[in-house]
């Protein structure tokens, strides 16, 4: 029986973070540091004509100014979309993009001294939707692209769809709207860079990717890897938010470099918004055949993807809106159009969930649909059209364990759905909606083959053991999932582990936190580092203790004779026999991903070694006089394979319904595009987070199918619980009040609005109605397992 | 700016007497943070938009954003760091730490100073009360669900102790 | 991190100090009581004042006498006193922002408050975006461009109280003291919302006694706290001498609405629907339609505007129905 794994254990961190002796990174000084401050663009769009910074740097206490001259190389998180630059040479592309950074030696001075910056800009015609950017090609925010402003064109067919919806006895098209939001972590990014006369530059920073980070900074700075050291501090909140390399790090990196001095920025909560990566806004179309029985015959999915102004994940968000609609049920003939377009606004990117969450409303709503057309109860409808366990999907994704039957049981039984789902009274309801998620990208952003996380651990001779690894602390309990892993393999106490991560120069790289990753990914590479060094140590136990190495058993700080237990040793003298024989006890574990089975362009996204899977049951009161929508309660399974910390499972599953819940009821990037496309509301008064008040009740059940990919049998748990949620409460919403709010998120008036149509006999719905006109590319066509498909696409034969 | 003179008044921070020299438009948060090194005390927006730079003063929770040094001469002021009592954790940073409630982090000196604000005035406080006395403290990670159930097991541990 | 500008901060003892501190400083020096409104701008740099006066170490505004309270009591003691526990008055302290901020806030600060507005209410970085509005460093106002005036949206939840409940509020300047009826305080202008002056503090707020009136206050906003009101009905109504049984007469009512004007908004054609008649669902609903046509919310706060405006319907008919209930 485990010792450790699946218990509810404190995290490793848990007492430094009650008693405030975490150090984010705002909380770290240095003797003669400097504050930075970045010259943000008042224009959505212009040329920059010219900058005047002579008056800035000549202010007492002034140290340094830097503008886009200083730092004209490129960068990006995606290889294809190098699009970034530190400060802004040519061009601003939104209001906050930043054209000019000050270090000085106080942050009121740096402040003082923007004031004095004169920048002269040629406004340029400005792009606040993606609709706009779609109408006009010209002109172009970025010199790259697919076609005109439409950053990315994607056209995947799996199997003839359009023959496979004409399949069905039904066949039923709707279209959505997704609002974008943003991730709103309760810490302003913060980055302290030093530079050392010997030539290396060391960056703290709020980020969970600091291996990119060191990427973007090598480049930038013309500095070998070697010379720079990224040290990412614990993340007070991260969301997907802090993934990208950020200007603001790369400035304060050069800034150290000039004046020798540390330098450091926090970022304002106004400049957070501008950083964005978040929700992109997208409008969806979703057309699918059925047969009466509820089976899916084909499915044909198009999204048009608001990306701002720069790439960021972008490319890789938009395979996303089409990439797991194939995961939860089965669909045999697959086509998904996806588009991205560039407007003038702030970049979006990965937010929690990144780029399914969108689909997942649109689909789930659609499903909802269906079922009420067809009279079959959706909870029954989603059970009959399962993905198998153990399968290949139509565009290729490698389905592991598969829990979402249970799953919806267990939220069917919980709920009361039976008794609730078109029987309470008006004004009340119930909706249902499931979703999964990807426990880790099964591609690294640049393409190798290397392992994606790697763990380095010390056995030391007093019995204490350190982890190293590249993983970053973001809130979500990843120093833990390293220690209790490695603790439960050599049967020591968890607390006698140093956990040491997320620094370049110490830990060996893991990629980062995203894509659900890194419980899977990292584990793994920790799994195997703690068995390696488990086999030393038995070699020279057994030995000692005249047993087979197979009759070790490593439990409560001890290691000696499963059979009997007092025959033993202390785990350091376990270590101390070792390193007597072989020398200091050190081992390495690594984690690379199965190959993917699609040979597709753009199969790069998707994959994944497991797939997380939840259910959802969402209970509204709707006001009909004014559309106001409460939800007191969630019923939630989520499939985590297994728990290794039960406790922080259940945390991750609360913690993704409280944002989900804010997504679907509340939260959005709004801006003004008749007003020099301002963000309407970058504050956290007026971007509305729920407060305790909002906050609706959560029952969660866990359910645990172990996956054979993950460390114990365990999957992803961060992302997916979040997914269901949006699409639960629009159906709940229509079950109170028979109208359908195809719009996230569900306000008052977009509720109002449609009760008011259903009254006047009009259709009772709030939603898009139109999708516009693409210039899709050619389709990549690939055919399906089903049809003999190899995973690899074939050429079109033209007649 | 940094030019002008610093002005130094007493107060008493974590119960000890202080003296501090600062300049006179610093808040209470700067001043804790810069000037007497006392990094718990988190910032989230520094308009009074968040909680999460939430300190006691005089026993009452209050915002740190928004209250300026200098108006603080002569009060008791109370940050994370004064929380756990030679060396042993008080009752709610124990139930914080084992239920969960810290995720990240980043609100949680504000959540235990605000609920420990709430148990001095209210020793056994119901769902409600808790819900409405935290209702002025954003979290971005937990639901507050976890904090909830940790501010009750608490109240419970300190009404058997 | 977002800071204050420098400044000089005095904290007199009394309130003759206080307003002698006023006159040196000139127009360069603003009162302050709990800083909750006047920080955040001072940081945002909608108010940029060189002196800053203290009012809350004055031993008389902190005062409560009777019916008489004053103005730098916080907003938590007054939603706590038990006087005014079942009163309208203490509903609309206890719904301002969060109980952080009433711990600071006081009633004269949120009588007080700065008029608001989503153009407003920004950084200067975010205002130099749009090239500023009249409130500040601009010239026109972005939510009504061919208005001469600034629409900024008087955002107060007790000061609609006061002007139903006909409060009085008791001023000191240099010329002396003055009492000034709750609805002469305030002017419909964004800009010059206030008929106080700029020298004059606001020392004391007197409440009527309780004699055959009572009221409520119902706010509209996104969350349960933090955020200002979109919307706030304060209902009064005053019964009919000896009017007895269920029907009860009424003899005059005042419906007074925040969050849609510059200025709490009495709506005078709401309370004529309702003196004289029978207080019942008929004169509520008439009462509800009065309010809705002048109820005007313009697109500078949370939410749809014509959302807002048909609210006030509901949520006059909702505290009618109150009062109704509680009577």
């Amino acid at each position: 029986m485990h010792k450790v794994i699946g218990k509810a254990l404190r995290k490793v961190d848990a007492v430094a973070k009650v008693t405030g002796a975490t150090r984010f990174a705002d909380d770290l000084a240095f003797p003669r540091m400097l504050f930075c401050k970045l010259l943000r663009s008042t224009q959505p769009h212009a040329r920059i004509v010219s900058i005047d910074t002579g008056a800035a740097a000549a202010l007492d206490g002034v140290q340094a100014v830097l503008t886009g001259r200083d730092l004209p190389i490129p960068f990006g998180i995606l290889p294809v979309s190098q699009d970034e630059h530190a400060l802004c040479v040519d061009k601003v592309r939104f209001i906050g993009d930043p054209v000019a950074a000050v270090a000085a030696t106080t942050e009121e001075t740096a402040t003082a001294a923007l004031d004095l910056i004169k920048v002269a800009y040629e406004p340029l015609k400005s792009f606040a939707s993606a609709e706009d950017a779609v109408a006009n090609p010209e002109p172009r925010i970025h010199d790259y692209g697919d076609s005109g402003n439409l950053h990315k064109l994607i056209d995947l067919e799996f199997g003839d769809a359009d023959a496979g919806i004409a399949k069905g006895d039904f066949v039923r098209e709707d279209l959505f709207f997704f609002e974008g939001n943003t991730h709103l972590p309760m810490e302003q990014h913060a980055a302290v860079a030093t530079w050392s006369p010997d030539g290396k530059v060391t960056l703290w920073t709020s980020t969970q990717t600091p291996h990119y980070v060191h990427r973007a900074l090598a480049k930038v700075l013309e500095l070998p890897p070697a010379r720079i050291r990224v040290i990412a501090t614990p993340n007070g909140g991260g969301f997907g938010g802090k993934s990208d390399p950020f200007n603001h790090e790369i400035a304060v990196a050069k800034l150290a470099m000039i004046t020798g001095r540390p330098v450091k920025i926090t970022l304002t909560r106004e400049e957070v918004f501008y950083c964005h990566r978040g929700r992109h806004p997208t409008l969806m179309s979703v057309r699918t055949g059925v047969t009466k029985d509820g089976a899916i015959t084909g499915m044909h999915f198009r999204s048009l993807l608001d990306g701002g102004a720069y790439g960021s994940y972008g490319v890789a968000s938009t395979y996303y809106t089409g990439a797991l609609q194939t995961v939860t049920y089965h669909v045999p003939r697959y086509h998904f159009q996806g588009a991205r377009a560039f407007t003038n606004k702030a970049p979006c990117g990965p937010k929690r969930g990144h780029g399914t969450p969108q689909p997942r409303f649109a689909l789930e709503v659609h499903l909802d649909k269906i079922a009420e057309e067809l009279r079959i109860d959706p909870a029954e409808l989603r059970l009959k059209t399962l993905v198998p366990a153990n399968s290949l999907t139509a565009n290729y994704l490698r389905i592991g364990s598969m829990g979402l039957g249970t799953c919806i049981e267990k939220v069917v039984d919980g709920s009361g759905w039976k008794t609730k789902f078109r029987k309470l009274p008006q004004g009340r309801g119930v909706g249902l909606a499931c979703s999964s998620y990807i426990s880790g990208a099964g591609l690294p952003i640049y393409w190798n083959n290397m392992p994606h996380s790697g763990v380095q651990l010390k056995c030391d001779r007093g019995g204490g053991v350190t982890v190293f690894c590249g993983s970053t602390e973001i809130g979500q309990g990843s120093d833990s999932i390293l220690a209790y892993i490695v603790a439960e393999v050599l049967g020591v106490d968890p607390f006698d582990i140093a956990v040491v991560t997320g620094d370049t120069d110490l830990t060996p790289v893991d990629l980062g936190s995203y894509s659900s990753r890194v419980t899977l990914m990292t584990g793994n590479a920790a799994l195997q580092a703690a068995e390696r060094a488990r086999q030393i140590l038995a070699v020279h136990a057994a030995r000692k203790l005249e047993v087979p190495v197979e009759r070790l058993a490593f439990a409560d700080g001890r290691v000696c004779d499963a059979k009997d237990r007092k025959q033993g040793m202390s785990f350091a003298e376990a270590v101390q026999l070792a390193e007597a024989a072989e020398g200091t006890i050190g081992t390495t574990g690594s984690y690379t991903p199965p190959k993917s089975a699609g040979r597709y362009r753009g199969a790069g996204v998707g994959p994944s070694p497991a797939y997380s899977y939840s259910a959802c049951v969402a209970e509204v009161d709707v006001d009909p006089e004014t559309g106001i929508v409460r939800v007191p309660t969630i019923w939630i399974a989520h499939d985590v394979g297994r728990s290794i910390n039960s406790a922080s499972v259940i945390g991750q599953v609360e913690g993704s319904i409280y944002m989900g819940l804010g997504e679907a009821l509340m939260e959005e990037m709004a801006y003004r595009g008749n007003r020099n496309v301002v963000h309407k509301i970058p504050s956290l008064l007026e971007y509305k987070s729920p407060t305790t008040l909002e906050m609706c009740d959560v029952v969660t059940y866990l359910v645990e199918d172990p996956d054979p990919n993950g460390p114990f049998g365990a999957k992803e748990v961060g992302q997916g619980p979040l997914l269901p949620v949006m699409p639960a409460v629009a159906n709940a919403v229509y079950d109170a009040v028979g109208v359908r709010v195809d719009e996230v998120p569900i306000t008052p008036e977009k509720v109002l609005k449609a009760l008011r149509r259903k009254e006047k006999g009009e259709p009772a719905r709030y939603g898009p109605d139109s999708f516009p006109d693409i210039p899709w590319p050619e389709p990549t066509r690939v055919p399906t397992p089903w049809e003999g498909g190899d995973g690899k696409s074939v050429e079109r034969v033209h007649a | 700016m940094s030019n002008e003179s610093k002005v130094k008044i007493a107060l008493r921070v974590n119960d000890e007497p202080t003296e501090v020299a600062f300049a006179p438009h610093k808040t209470l948060l700067e001043v804790l943070r810069e000037d007497l090194n006392l990094t718990g005390t988190k910032h989230g927006c520094e308009l009074g938009e968040c909680g999460t730079c939430t300190v006691l003063l005089d026993e009452t929770p209050v915002l740190s954003c928004l209250v300026l040094g200098l108006a603080c001469a002569g009060k008791r002021v109370r940050t994370v760091e004064g929380m756990a009592q030679g060396g042993k954790l008080h009752p709610l940073q124990e139930t914080f730490a084992d239920l969960g409630a810290a995720q990240c982090g980043y609100c949680t000196p504000a959540f235990l100073l605000a609920a420990e604000a709430l148990l001095m005035s209210n020793p056994k406080p119901t769902r409600d009360e808790i819900k409405d006395a935290l209702a002025g403290n954003l979290c971005r990670c937990t639901g507050y669900l976890k904090i909830y159930e940790a501010i009750e097991l608490a109240a419970q541990r300190i009404q058997h102790a | 991190m977002l800071r204050l500008p420098s400044f000089r901060y005095l904290q007199p003892r009394s309130l003759a100090e206080a307003v002698r501190m006023k006159a040196d400083a000139g127009p360069e020096g603003m009162f302050v009581a709990g800083g909750t409104d006047l920080y955040p701008n001072m940081k945002r740099r909608h108010q940029e004042p060189k002196v800053v006066i203290s009012l809350m170490r004055i031993p008389e505004l902190q005062a409560l006498d009777g019916w008489n309270v004053g103005t730098c009591v916080t907003l938590t003691a007054l939603s706590n006193l038990p006087t005014f526990q079942h009163s309208a008055v203490a509903t609309a302290a206890r719904l301002v922002s969060t109980p952080l901020l009433r711990n600071m806030g006081t009633l004269g600060g949120n009588l007080c408050l700065d008029t608001r507005c989503n153009y407003y209410n920004q950084s200067y970085e975010w205002r130099k975006s749009i090239d500023f509005c009249m409130k500040k460093d601009g010239a026109i106002c972005w939510v009504a461009p061919s208005s001469p005036r600034c629409w900024a949206v008087s955002s107060s939840d007790v000061a609609p109280v006061m002007v139903a409940i006909g409060a009085e509020y008791r001023l000191m300047g240099p010329q002396g003291e003055r009492i000034v009826p709750a609805s002469r305080f305030y002017n419909n202008d964004g800009i010059n919302y206030l008929t106080k002056q700029p020298d004059e503090i606001l020392v004391e707020v007197r409440l009527p006694a309780p004699n055959g009136w009572d009221t409520v206050y119902h706010k509209l906003r996104r969350r349960g706290s933090f955020d200002f009101p979109v919307l706030g009905v304060a209902a009064w109504i005053k019964w009919e001498p000896g009017a007895g049984g269920r029907e009860r007469i009424v003899q005059d009512a005042r419906i007074v609405l925040g969050g849609v004007a510059s200025y709490p908004q009495e709506v005078p054609e709401a309370a004529a629907a309702l003196r004289g008649m029978t207080f019942g669902a008929d004169s509520i609903a008439a009462a509800a339609e009065a309010a809705y046509r002048p109820s005007k919310p313009m697109d500078n706060t949370d939410f749809d505007l014509s959302w807002r405006k048909q609210m006030t319907r509901v949520y006059v008919r909702r505290a009618l129905d109150e009062l109704q209930r509680k009577s």
